[in-house]
C-alpha cells in the first residue's frame, strides 16, 4: 500500500518549472560530472595515505581530505537517492510547520537556521569523547567508523526519522513506536531513553570531574559560569526581555574573562581553596544536578544554553580553521597494538565490536533520533529539506568527530596513554606513569609528562580520563600553533575545559529534567499528583530519584579502582546504540509498513549491523571469561579474592575489593538488560513487518493526511537553477533569507 | 556601501532567527495575520510565556550529548 502523499514522486526534479536550458532530471552535465570526479579523488587520495603509510606521520590533512571527500559524495549521491527514491520525499505536501502554525512552536523556519539548531542539538560532548577514546587503537580504526557509519547509518538514521516524523505531525520517537509496532516497542523505547539518560549523565558528570580535580583554575572559571548565567537570566527576565543577542555577547566576554582569571586564582592565595578532591566534586555536581533541575528555566537553564550554544558553534568554527590553517601531523599510529589484543588501557576489548560502541556520536547516535523526531519536525518548511537538516547535521557533526580524533593524534602518543589510563594502570607519579607507557611501547620521560602539565599550568594530566583534557591538549597545540604560541597553551587548554563544561553542565540539567518528566509521567499512572508537572513535591521527589541514579554511577566511576571511564564508558555506547537500533527499527518497518519492501535495506542494514555490534558487545560484557572485558567474570575475581582473603590489584584494600564486585554486579545486570530490550524491540518489529508483508491489507499507517504546500522554498543551502526561477516566479526575492511563500 | 549594509542585515536576521530573539515579532506578526488589532501578550509576558513552556514540557529543546 503505498502511502497517500507519494503519488507524483520525483517531485524534487520534475517539477513544472524548470528553467529553460536546464538538463533533463536527474541527469548530470559534463561540468558536474568534472567536479565530483575531483572531489571523489580528493577522498580517494586521502584514504590511499591513510591507508598505505605506515610507521611514518602523516599531515592531518589527508585525513581532512578522506573525510571530506567522502560527505560530499555520500550527500551528493547516496543522501540524494535516499530523499528521492526511498523516502519519495514530495516539495508539494505541506508540512506540520505549515499546516499546524502557531507561530510559537509550529513555523515554517528558515532551512539554513533550522539546520544551526537542529545542529547545536545533536552535537554536544559525545563527538568529542569517543573518538577521543578510541584513539588508543590508532587514528584509522576511528575514522574509518566515524566517516563510514556516518554515510550508511548515523546520518541515515537521523534524515529517516526526521521524514517519517514529519509526516507525522511532530511526533515522538517513543509514539512512533508504540503507534507503529506495538505496545511492547513503545515500551521498551521508553525504557531505553531512560536507561541511556542516566548513564549518558553519568559519564559527562564524570568526565567533568575528572578534568576539574586538582585544577583550581577549572573549577573556578567553571564555577563562574553559575554566575554569569544568572546574572543573564535575569537580565532576560526582567531588564529586556528576550534580547537574547546582546546579553549573549555579555556573557561570552564574561566566559573569556572568566577563563582568564581563573589563571591569576590559581595562581594566589586562593588556590588551595579551588583545589578540590574528585569525591567533593561529586557532591557538588549532584547539588548542582539537583538545584539546577528545579531552578525556574528562565533563571539557569536557558541563559546557559545561550551561551553554550554561542560558544559551541563558535568554537567548532574556530577549531575548523585552526586545523586548516595549523595542519598539524599525526603522532599515533594509524593501528595501535591494542586494536588486535584488546588489551588497551583506556577501554577493554578488541577492536570490534568496542570501537563501534566507544565511538556513537559522530558516527551512528540514538539519541538523535529523539530531535530528529519532536523540535525539528515542527519547524522543517520543506519534506524536501530533511536530506540538508538529517542528513546535513549529522555529517557535520560526523567532521567535529574527525576534528576530535585529530585532536587526539597530533599530541605526544606516551602523552596521551598517561592522561586517559586510570591510576591503577600508569601510577601517581611521572617516573611511574613513564614507565607504563613504556611497557605499552610509547616512549616519554617522567620530565616530558611534567613539562606538558606544566605547560597547561596543570599540578599533573595523569589519569584525567573521559576524553576533555586530551581533547583539550590537542586543541590548546593546534590554537597555540596558530596564535601565542606556548604561553597561550594554558589558556587555550582552559578554554577548551570550559568549552565542553558549559555544554556538559547544560545537559546535566537539561537531562534530569526529561529524566524527571519520563518518571512524572510513569509515576502519574500509580499515583494522581505525580501527573501534574507543577506539583511541588512530586518535581522534587522525581528530580532527587534522577539525580540520585546518575550520581550513583558518578561516585561509583570515581571510586572504582578499575577506572569509571573504563568501566562506564562501554555502557554509554550500548545504552546510545541500542537507542539507534529502537529508531532504525521504527524506520525498517514504517518503510516496510508504507510498500517500500525493495528499499527497506537503506534502513535494515545499518539496524542489523548496529544490532550485531550492540548485541557482540553486550554478550562479551556479560560472558567474556576475560576480567577485563567481562563484569561477571571481574566479579568472580575478584569475589574468589575476598574469599581467600587477597587483595588483587588495582585494589589496594578489602573495601576496594567490595566496591569492584557491587559495580561489576551493576554494570553486568545492565548490559544483559540493554541486550534484552533489543531483543524485545527488534522481535516486536519483525513481526510487524512479517505480518505487514503477508497480509498488507492489515497494515494500518499513522500518517496525517495530504494537504497541499503553499510554500516555496529551496531544498538544499544553494538553490538550484529551477528552484531559483520558482522563486521568482512567486515572486520572491532571492537569498533575502526569507523564502517564505505568500502567507497562506 | 548597500552590498555591506545588505550582508549586515542578513547576518542579523540570521542572529536574531537562531538565537530566538526573532520569536516575538513572528508571534505578533502570526497573531495579527488576519485581524491587525488583534490582542498581543507584551514582549515581556511573551517571553515568560515562552520559558515557562518550556519548563512543562522539558523535552523541547533538548540537548544531546
Amino acid at each position: 500500500m503505498p502511502e497517500p502523499g507519494s503519488r507524483g514522486t520525483e517531485q524534487d526534479t520534475a517539477g513544472s518549472a524548470a528553467a529553460p536550458g536546464s538538463p533533463p532530471a536527474g541527469r548530470m552535465t559534463p561540468k558536474s560530472i568534472a567536479v565530483w570526479s575531483l572531489v571523489a579523488l580528493v577522498g580517494a587520495a586521502g584514504w590511499a595515505v591513510l591507508a598505505l603509510s605506515r610507521g611514518e606521520e602523516i599531515s592531518a590533512a589527508w585525513l581532512l581530505a578522506a573525510a571530506l571527500g567522502s560527505y560530499a559524495i555520500g550527500y551528493r549521491f547516496y543522501a540524494r537517492f535516499i530523499s528521492r527514491r526511498v523516502l519519495q520525499v514530495d516539495k508539494t505536501r505541506a508540512t506540520p510547520a505549515e499546516r499546524l502554525d502557531n507561530g510559537v512552536d509550529f513555523h515554517p523556519t528558515d532551512r539554513r537556521v533550522l539546520f544551526g539548531h537542529h545542529f547545536a542539538a545533536v552535537a554536544g560532548a559525545g563527538p568529542l569523547v569517543g573518538p577521543v577514546l578510541a584513539a588508543q587503537m590508532g587514528y584509522l580504526p576511528g575514522t574509518i567508523w566515524i566517516v563510514a557509519g556516518v554515510i550508511f547509518a548515523g546520518a541515515v538514521q537521523d534524515m529517516v526519522t526526521l521524514f517519517f516524523s514529519t509526516r507525522r505531525d511532530g511526533r515522538s520517537l517513543g509514539q512512533m513506536a508504540r503507534e507503529e509496532i506495538g505496545p511492547f516497542g513503545g515500551a521498551a523505547a521508553l525504557v531505553a531513553v531512560f536507561a541511556i539518560m542516566i548513564i549518558l549523565l553519568a559519564v559527562l558528570a564524570l568526565i567533568i570531574v575528572n578534568a576539574l580535580s586538582h585544577s583550581p583554575w577549572g573549577v573556578f572559571s567553571i564555577g563562574m559560569t553559575i554566575p554569569i548565567a544568572l546574572f543573564m537570566g535575569v537580565y532576560l527576565r526582567i531588564l529586556r526581555p528576550g534580547r537574547v543577542t546582546e546579553v549573549s555577547l555579555i556573557g561570552v566576554a564574561l566566559l573569556l574573562l572568566a577563563i582568564v582569571s581563573g589563571g591569576w586564582v590559581a595562581e594566589s592565595s586562593l588556590a588551595d581553596f579551588f583545589t578540590l578532591e574528585k569525591e567533593t566534586l561529586v557532591v557538588w555536581m549532584v547539588v548542582y544536578g539537583f538545584l539546577a533541575s528545579v531552578l525556574p528555566v528562565w533563571l539557569l537553564l536557558a541563559p546557559r544554553d545561550y551561551l553554550s550554544t554561542f560558544m559551541k558553534i563558535g568554537t567548532i568554527a574556530l577549531l575548523a580553521v585552526g586545523v586548516v590553517v595549523a595542519m598539524p601531523t599525526l603522532k599515533m599510529p594509524a593501528v595501535t597494538d591494542f586494536a588486535s589484543r584488546g588489551d588497551g588501557p583506556v577501554f577493554a576489548g578488541s577492536m570490534f565490536p568496542f570501537v563501534f560502541i566507544t565511538i556513537a556520536c559522530g558516527a551512528l547516535s540514538g539519541f538523535h533520533s529523539l530531535v530528529s523526531s519532536g523540535t525539528t519536525p515542527k519547524m522543517i518548511q520543506k519534506e524536501t529539506q530533511v536530506r540538508m537538516i538529517g542528513y546535513g547535521a549529522m555529517l557535520t557533526e560526523s567532521f567535529v568527530a574527525v576534528m576530535a580524533v585529530i585532536a587526539a593524534c597530533i599530541i605526544e602518543p606516551g602523552l596521551f596513554f598517561a592522561v586517559n589510563s586510570p591510576p591503577g594502570v600508569v601510577g601517581t607519579t611521572v617516573e611511574a606513569a613513564s614507565q607504563a607507557v613504556g611497557n605499552f611501547g610509547f616512549s616519554i620521560s617522567g620530565a616530558e609528562l611534567a613539562q606538558a602539565a606544566k605547560d597547561v599550568e596543570e599540578a599533573s594530566l595523569l589519569s584525567r580520563t573521559g576524553g576533555a583534557p586530551t581533547f583539550a591538549l590537542g586543541m590548546s597545540e593546534i590554537f597555540s600553533s596558530v596564535v601565542g604560541g606556548t604561553s597561550m597553551k594554558a589558556f587555550w587548554y582552559h578554554f577548551a575545559i570550559m568549552f565542553e563544561a558549559l555544554f556538559i553542565l547544560t545537559t546535566l540539567d537539561a537531562g534530569t529534567r526529561v529524566g524527571r518528566f519520563m518518571l512524572q509521567d510513569t509515576l502519574g499512572n500509580v499515583a494522581k499528583p505525580f501527573k501534574q508537572v507543577s506539583w511541588k513535591p512530586g518535581v522534587w521527589i522525581t528530580s532527587a530519584v534522577v539525580v540520585g541514579a546518575w550520581g550513583y554511577f558518578l561516585w561509583v566511576g570515581v571510586k572504582d579502582p578499575l577506572g569509571g571511564i573504563n568501566q562506564l564508558f562501554p555502557l554509554f555506547g550500548i545504552a546510545n546504540q541500542l537507542l539507534a537500533a529502537v529508531a532504525l527499527a521504527v524506520c525498517t518497518t514504517l518503510l516496510v509498513k508504507s510498500g517500500r519492501l525493495k528499499w527497506a535495506w537503506v534502513t535494515a542494514v545499518p539496524l542489523a549491523w548496529d544490532a550485531t555490534v550492540t548485541l557482540t558487545a553486550s554478550w562479551q560484557k556479560v560472558f567474556s571469561e576475560d576480567p577485563r572485558v567481562g563484569f561477571f567474570a571481574q566479579r568472580d575475581k575478584f569475589q574468589a579474592g575476598i574469599d581467600a582473603d587477597k587483595v588483587l590489584p588495582p585494589a589496594k584494600t578489602m573495601d576496594e575489593m567490595h566496591t569492584v564486585v557491587t559495580n561489576a554486579t551493576v554494570d553486568g545486570v545492565l548490559s544483559a538488560l540493554f541486550a534484552l530490550l533489543i531483543v524485545v524491540v527488534l522481535a516486536d518489529a519483525a513481526r510487524v513487518c512479517i505480518k505487514a508483508v503477508r497480509r498488507p491489507e492489515t497494515v494500518e499507517l499513522h500518517e496525517t493526511p495530504y494537504v497541499r504546500s503553499a510554500i516555496v522554498a529551496p531544498a538544499g543551502l544553494f538553490p538550484t537553477a529551477e528552484e531559483k526561477a520558482e522563486l521568482a516566479a512567486a515572486g520572491l526575492e532571492l537569498a533575502s533569507g526569507r523564502d517564505r511563500g505568500p502567507a497562506s | 556601501m548597500t552590498a555591506v549594509r545588505g550582508a549586515f542585515d542578513r547576518v542579523r536576521f540570521y542572529v536574531r532567527e537562531f538565537s530566538g530573539e526573532a520569536a516575538y515579532d513572528r508571534y505578533v506578526a502570526h497573531a495579527r495575520g488576519h485581524d491587525p488589532d488583534a490582542p498581543v501578550l507584551t514582549r515581556r509576558a511573551f517571553e515568560r510565556a515562552r520559558t515557562d513552556a518550556r519548563e512543562a514540557d522539558p523535552r523541547e529543546g533538548f540537548r544531546c550529548c
